[in-house]
């Protein structure tokens, strides 16, 4: 009992949100509706209030009763999709944020890391930023002054290290922030998606970092949605959805946990809109056009989206397809593979991709759907827009399945010719 | 590593609206971060313009000129004694610069560094005290004008220029006060960013900045100096320009205990909201 350095009892945060009632008015009502919002808006600043635009206050959980324990030394993953409650929960271990009700109790110095390079400063220059950056983060000047030559040397700027940080490539920058961040020492560390930076290679070293920092006996909560790297780093994972804690135990159950959560439909199918567009539905469908959610592998795959433009010249329709690990596996945009764009006259419109046979590994996929501007911006992008579940592989067409999940990715390579083994001689034995 | 040598192996417990025993002790431990915070300030002040530091001698001295020319030569308000208008003028600016500056920075700090409050956590209070630090280094710069403009009128200080760093100090405190209110007010309704600007305007001409205080009526002093600047200006005037300047008793007492009042709502408003800071920013 006594190695438990957090310990979350009924822990819950309520936000109040405000929401527009969009409905039609006419002239008089939206002339009085400023001088009213005015009234309201003047009463609950008297009364220290805080003022919440919109017509109607609802108050929001975003956090309820969560109890959990973690002992010193563990490595725990904190997994659920967006809006789960995970970002509020580390907010709240980092004192950044108080519970609304419930309490945690903490043993030990917490360092958080919810962003890198917290209060960067642009025109400052490398060096600088990294004594501002490790004050912010809670580190003496004695410590950064230590470990000043280790943090250069990983982050490998040397070269810049005294040019102003606004003068760095975005991949420089990342690689400075995290260098700061990765050398903090604190018996809890709390991190929040901070691997989302920098290029694979940068990303494998920070991997490797915290799986150092995980086994040198300190306490490492990581919030991500890469569920790869919370598989390399932790061995338990809290499992989080709608505030509220769905799952408390080991990796691998929780992350077929998460995925089960994940395959349910979303019971809102409004995905709001984007500034030029809007995606509006998007379906699987089989040969006869119908519906579907399965996939057969070696048949085209086809889908049909639902897409409304202003006639925005140039707006490119993009697919990113994910497995069960929610880690890319293939992409298509209609612009850069086609030099194809949504239509220019404004409206709404059916469109039907017909990709080449695939085949892909029995299992679940999501595609995540997306407009762009000019292959740049991005307009309106969905997640997990499309699911659709492969139940057998046997590409040889002998009854073995070739899954997800086996460890040997998601694609079984077709050959293109019959295998050929030409005889060679064999080499002298000496 | 300081913190956790400090440390004593006793649970921190977070709980809503629980009253932080450790908030000061933290305050101490984060020293670093507010000079960290000044020193980042100050160093990027004055990137990326021509003249630099120069700004900070180009305002106090054009003001000074402009309200000489003003209240001295135009509108002839008499001065304090034999004291040169320039002199006065200038003695008035210095207390009124610092007040404002702090005033307006200090306020505005906590909505400027959104990014920190909502991804980190460290006593709030450290972010408004560092532009005091800031202010400072411009009051330096202007104590140095004073002087110049001292050498060419040929003012001599009295005894009386040794208590001057009591009354900047009490310029600090006078201004730290409404500061640190405004800065925890501000975070919710974001119509003090308005409002500021406007009490800085409007209280250089109700303070005797371009003017001497002792030309309001008598029966009206005592109503003046609730204006804790009031004092404050006067007793500026008072170590600089020594004999010529008496101060005044009852309306600088009043001046300091309005400060001290002043200090207080405001630290206990801003201790107050600032759990609540990450969420309303």
């Amino acid at each position: 009992m006594n190695d438990v350095v957090i310990h979350a009892e009924n822990l819950g945060k309520k936000f109040q949100i405000g929401h527009h009632t969009a409905r039609q008015e006419n002239f008089r009502e939206a002339m009085m509706r400023g001088p009213r919002n005015l009234l309201r808006g003047a009463v609950d600043m008297l009364q220290g209030r805080s003022v919440i635009a919109g017509d109607t206050i609802e108050e929001f959980w975003a956090l309820r009763d969560v109890n959990f324990e973690i002992r010193s030394g563990e490595a725990v993953g904190i997994i659920g999709r967006n809006g789960a409650g995970k970002t509020t929960l580390l907010k709240i271990l980092s004192r950044i944020t108080e519970p609304t009700e419930g309490r945690v109790k903490i043993k030990g110095r917490v360092a958080s890391l919810l962003e890198v390079g917290t209060g960067f400063h642009p025109e400052l220059s490398g060096r600088e930023n990294i004594f501002l950056n490790g004050a912010i983060l809670g580190m003496t000047r004695v410590e950064v002054r230590r470990r000043f030559d280790e943090i250069v040397d990983f982050s490998g700027v040397e070269k810049f290290i005294d040019t102003p940080v606004k003068r760095y490539s975005v991949g420089m920058y990342a690689r400075l922030a995290f260098a700061v961040a990765a050398h903090l020492e604190a018996e809890i560390l709390v991190i929040d998606e901070v691997l989302a930076v920098g290029d694979s290679e940068f990303q494998a070293k920070c991997l490797d970092r915290m799986s150092k920092v995980a086994n040198a006996g300190r306490t490492v909560l990581f919030v991500s949605h890469n569920l790869a790297a919370v598989m390399a780093l932790t061995r338990r994972a809290l499992v989080f959805g709608g505030g509220q804690l769905h799952f408390d135990g080991p990796i691998e159950a929780a992350i077929t946990r998460y995925a089960a959560s994940l395959s349910k439909p979303s019971e809102d199918r409004n995905w709001g809109r984007g500034h030029n567009s809007a995606l509006i539905s998007a379906n699987l469908v089989d040969r006869q056009d119908r519906p579907t959610d399965r996939y057969e592998p070696g048949e085209p795959l086809r889908m049909r989206v639902v897409v409304e433009t202003d006639g925005m010249p140039g707006m490119s329709l993009e697919l990113l397809l994910r497995d069960e690990l929610n880690l890319p596996v293939a992409f298509y945009s209609s612009a850069v593979f086609n030099q194809v764009s949504l239509p220019s006259v404004a409206g709404r419109y059916e469109c039907t991709i017909s990709l080449q046979p695939y085949d892909l590994a029995a299992g679940e996929y999501c595609f995540d759907l997306k407009t762009t501007y000019t292959n740049v911006g991005e307009d309106h992008r969905v997640d997990n827009a499309l699911r659709f579940i492969v139940d057998t592989c046997s590409p040889g067409g002998i009854p073995y399945n070739f899954k997800q999940g086996s460890g040997q990715g998601t694609l079984a390579l077709r050959l293109e010719a019959p295998l050929r083994f030409a005889p060679l001689p064999t080499p002298d034995p000496d | 590593m300081t913190a956790s040598a400090t440390n004593s192996p006793r649970y921190l417990v977070l709980e809503a609206g629980r009253a932080d025993r450790q908030y000061w002790r933290d305050l101490w431990r984060y020293r670093e971060l507010f000079f960290i915070l000044a020193w980042r300030d100050v160093a990027v002040r004055y990137k990326q313009t021509v003249i630099g530091l120069a700004w900070a001698f180009v305002r106090p001295f054009m003001t000074m000129v402009v309200f000489t020319i003003v209240f001295g030569k135009i509108a002839k308000l008499p001065t304090e004694g034999a004291a040169p208008y320039a002199v006065m003028v200038f003695a008035g600016l210095l207390p009124w610069m610092l007040f404002a500056s702090v005033l307006s920075d200090a306020s505005t700090s906590i909505v400027g560094s959104s990014n920190l409050i909502s991804k980190v956590y460290f006593p709030r209070l450290i972010v408004p005290l560092s532009t005091i630090l800031v202010a400072l280094i411009d009051f330096l710069v202007s104590l140095v004008i004073l002087a110049g403009l001292m050498l060419w009128y040929g003012v001599v200080p009295g005894w009386q220029i040794l208590l001057l760093p009591v009354f900047v100090l009490l310029a600090l405190l006078c201004s730290i006060g409404p500061a640190l209110w405004a800065a925890a007010v501000l975070v919710k309704y974001r119509d003090f960013r308005f409002i500021i600007p406007f009490v800085t305007q409007i209280g250089l001409y109700i303070s005797p900045v371009g003017f001497s205080g002792k030309i309001v009526p008598e029966q009206w002093q005592l109503l003046y100096s609730l204006n804790p600047m009031v004092g404050i200006i006067d007793g500026f005037r008072w170590c600089i320009l020594g004999g010529n300047s008496p101060i005044q008793g009852p309306g600088f007492v009043i001046g300091v205990v309005i400060t001290f009042v002043l200090l207080w709502w405001g630290i206990r408003s801003f201790r107050r909201t600032e759990r609540a800071f990450a969420d309303l920013i």
